[in-house]
């Protein structure tokens, strides 16, 4: 580690890390809710109850990751100490307390609003300062240090995250104009301003472990997030076919979200590029394994998961079944859980003043982890098919068709237990260092 | 690849990002107003738009979709106005939907659960108006078999 700022990062990769846990914890309530519905009664803690703090908690520990990620790589980038570390202290203390009080009030039945945005309205403009503080630190930090494509990427993809959460204050009588608006903040956050996050974190990972040239790295970037937009912000279409507003989105969506694939397959190629035109090896190769399978997983996910049902004549049928939730985890996952699950991993050394440890049970844990969210993916996914058929082909009613999948629940419910138990084997791989305190050898120096 | 050099990847990018994002509000603002032009003949009633509220405070996304959005738990709701014969007899949709509420959960086994929201008779009159309202926008002919949803 360079620079003694970059330590505030471990703070929010650790909050990061017992989000997650809460998440998946959560996320096995809901599943054995499916199964057994009635495991706990719904007026003490309804599924509503635990698909919101499930998903909340998914986009609160991304961003915590994402915030501390900046902060650990902005000083390397920028070859300057952040402008006020204190404030970044500051910063996931508020946050992390905010989000503390919001889960004991969704217990409590404190909440309301739209899916994803179920939070107080305290909660929510705590966000936007929260976000005011985060942007003004690494914007002046930026500002006064060197400047790379890589910063100016990452924090225009933060600016664009703070600017269409606004979205969330908008929320109008008109469900149809109330529906345009929410895809503003779901919909061009992941397929738009996340993916130039997830990319230039991905590139700063691939030039630290594999020491290929920056100038290559740059134009690749710009190429990916620039297929990204060009074909996302269009592509929001895909979700305004059938919420009532008019039929051109269903021609506008189909071609434009047909695209969106395109950047996921770039940052596959982008990697695997890079590592075989790449130098040196690193001797974390545990974080190398995670940036690769961010790229594979996330195209599977987003890429062929989201292709699959994203063109209108199909999306008639297939809309708001399991398969948009097998879609829904896979990318989730596979883009954005994995891109900061691989700074942890690349991270995690310097910030406790040692070398790369624990390398192997690393390892075992990404395979455990992602082949638990791909079988929990591949159960809903035959869950949806057989749903999209049996409910919207044949027209059995929903309440039929949900105890034909049982099967399907129950092995999404296995998945689930996998994917806890790799979660337990990373927490234990990053943050229970060896013995050994290993000074940070000169293989460790980044490469430039 | 080649022959692009970055400066003139990063001016595409941003240029090509700004033309986008035009288009694509210039359409959004088109169908902002016909959506607006639509609450002629689609009144939004002081009692649709509180029952909305309701419907956001108490979370029934998270269990419902809604046009096939939210979760997956239970039943589509957009047109569930009519599936409990709303457009012919009104007042006897009203109380079904009503009887439906007070009756939950069922407590049957392997069935998925809605809690019992203890609703005051405005709240469930105008949560009730709110579904009314939603049943009657054009979905453009989505979900393809009414019946099941
Ligand atoms: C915890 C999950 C949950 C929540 C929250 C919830 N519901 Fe339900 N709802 C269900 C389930 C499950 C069913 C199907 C029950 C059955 O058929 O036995 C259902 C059925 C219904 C039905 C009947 C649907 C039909 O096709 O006959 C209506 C209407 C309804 N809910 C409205 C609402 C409204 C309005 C809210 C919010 C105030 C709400 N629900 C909140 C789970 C939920
Ligand atoms: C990493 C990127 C992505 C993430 C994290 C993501 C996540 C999600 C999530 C969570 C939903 C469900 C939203 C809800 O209703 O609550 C969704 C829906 C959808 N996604 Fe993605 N997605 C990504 C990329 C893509 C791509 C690239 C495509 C198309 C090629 C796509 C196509 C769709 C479609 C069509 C739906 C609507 C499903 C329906 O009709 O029910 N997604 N996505
Ligand atoms: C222990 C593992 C997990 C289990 C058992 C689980 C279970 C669930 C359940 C039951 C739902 C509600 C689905 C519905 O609406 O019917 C859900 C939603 C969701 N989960 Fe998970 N989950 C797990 C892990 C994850 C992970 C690792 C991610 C992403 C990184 C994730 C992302 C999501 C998202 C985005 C949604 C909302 C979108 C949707 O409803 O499709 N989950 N999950
Ligand atoms: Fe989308």
């Amino acid at each position: 580690m360079k620079y003694q700022s970059q330590r505030v990062a471990l703070p929010y990769f650790v909050g990061a890390l017992t989000i997650f846990t809460l998440q998946l914890v959560f996320g096995l309530i809901g599943a054995a809710m499916y199964v057994d519905p009635l495991l706990i009664s719904p007026n003490i803690l309804p599924f509503s109850v635990v698909r919101m703090i499930h998903t909340n908690a998914l986009i609160v520990w991304l961003l915590l990751g994402f915030f501390g990620s900046t902060f650990y790589l902005l000083p390397e980038e920028t070859e300057r100490e952040l402008h006020s570390p204190r404030l970044a202290l500051v910063q996931f203390w508020v946050f992390f307390a905010a989000a503390a009080f919001t889960v004991v009030g969704y217990l409590f039945g404190n909440y309301g609003g739209r899916s994803y945005l179920e939070q107080p309205m305290v909660v929510k403009v705590g966000i936007v300062l929260v976000a005011l503080m985060f942007l003004y630190n690494c914007s002046v930090t930026a500002l006064r240090g060197r400047r790379t494509v890589i910063t100016g990427i990452l924090l225009l993809g933060l600016w664009g995250i703070a600017v269409f959460f606004l979205f969330a204050f908008y929320d109008p009588a008109n469900v149809v104009i109330d529906k345009m608006f929410w895809w503003w903040v779901v919909h061009l956050w992941v397929e738009g301003v996340w993916e130039l996050v997830m990319a230039s974190i991905l590139a700063f990972l691939l030039i630290k472990l594999t020491g290929v040239d920056r100038e290559v790295v740059e134009k690749w970037l710009y190429v990916i997030i620039g297929t990204a937009l060009f074909s996302g912000i269009l592509g929001t279409g895909h979700h305004y076919y059938w919420i009532g507003a008019p039929a051109y989105w269903q021609w506008i969506g189909t071609i434009f979200s047909a695209v969106e694939p395109l950047p996921f397959f770039a940052m596959v190629i982008f990697a695997f590029a890079m590592v075989w035109k790449g130098r040196r090896t690193h001797p974390n190769g545990a974080a190398l394994l995670w940036s690769l399978g961010c790229a594979v997983t996330a195209f599977f996910g987003a890429g062929l998961l989201g292709f699959l049902h994203t063109l209108a004549p199909i999306n008639y049928y297939t809309h708001g079944t399991q398969l948009t939730a097998a879609h829904g985890h896979l990318s989730f996952y596979g883009a954005y859980a994995m891109v900061n699950l691989a700074m942890f991993t690349y991270a995690m050394p310097p910030l406790l003043g040692r070398a790369p440890y624990r390398q192997r049970l690393n390892i075992v844990s990404f395979w455990i982890l992602t082949g638990g969210v791909a079988l929990m993916s591949a159960a809903l996914m035959f869950a949806g098919l057989l749903q999209t058929h049996l409910e919207r082909v044949l027209g059995q009613p929903y309440m039929d068709v949900q105890p034909q999948l049982t099967l399907f629940y129950w092995i999404r419910l296995i998945g689930g237990v996998i994917t806890a138990s790799g979660l337990v084997l990373y927490l234990v791989a990053i943050l229970v260092p060896g013995r050994r305190k290993v000074p940070v050898a000169s293989g460790l120096v980044p490469a430039e | 690849m080649e022959r692009l050099t970055t400066a003139a990847a990063r001016n595409i990018f941003y240029g090509g990002s700004v033309f986008f994002f035009v288009v694509f509000a210039a359409l959004v603002a088109n169908s902002y107003v016909q959506a607006r032009t639509m609450e002629r003949t689609h009144p939004i009633s002081a009692a649709v738009a509180h029952g909305k509220r309701v419907w956001e405070q108490k979370a029934c996304f998270d269990c419902h979709t809604l046009y096939g959005e939210g979760a997956r738990f239970a039943p589509e709701i957009g047109k569930v106005w009519l599936k409990y014969g709303g457009d012919s007899d009104p007042a006897a949709a009203e109380d079904a939907l009503k009887s439906w509420f007070a009756a939950q959960p069922t407590g049957v086994a392997g069935r998925h659960q809605m809690p019992q929201f203890h609703l005051s008779d405005a709240d469930l009159h105008d949560l009730i108006a709110f579904l009314r309202w939603t049943s009657s926008i054009n979905t453009q002919d989505w979900p393809p078999r009414p019946a099941a949803n």
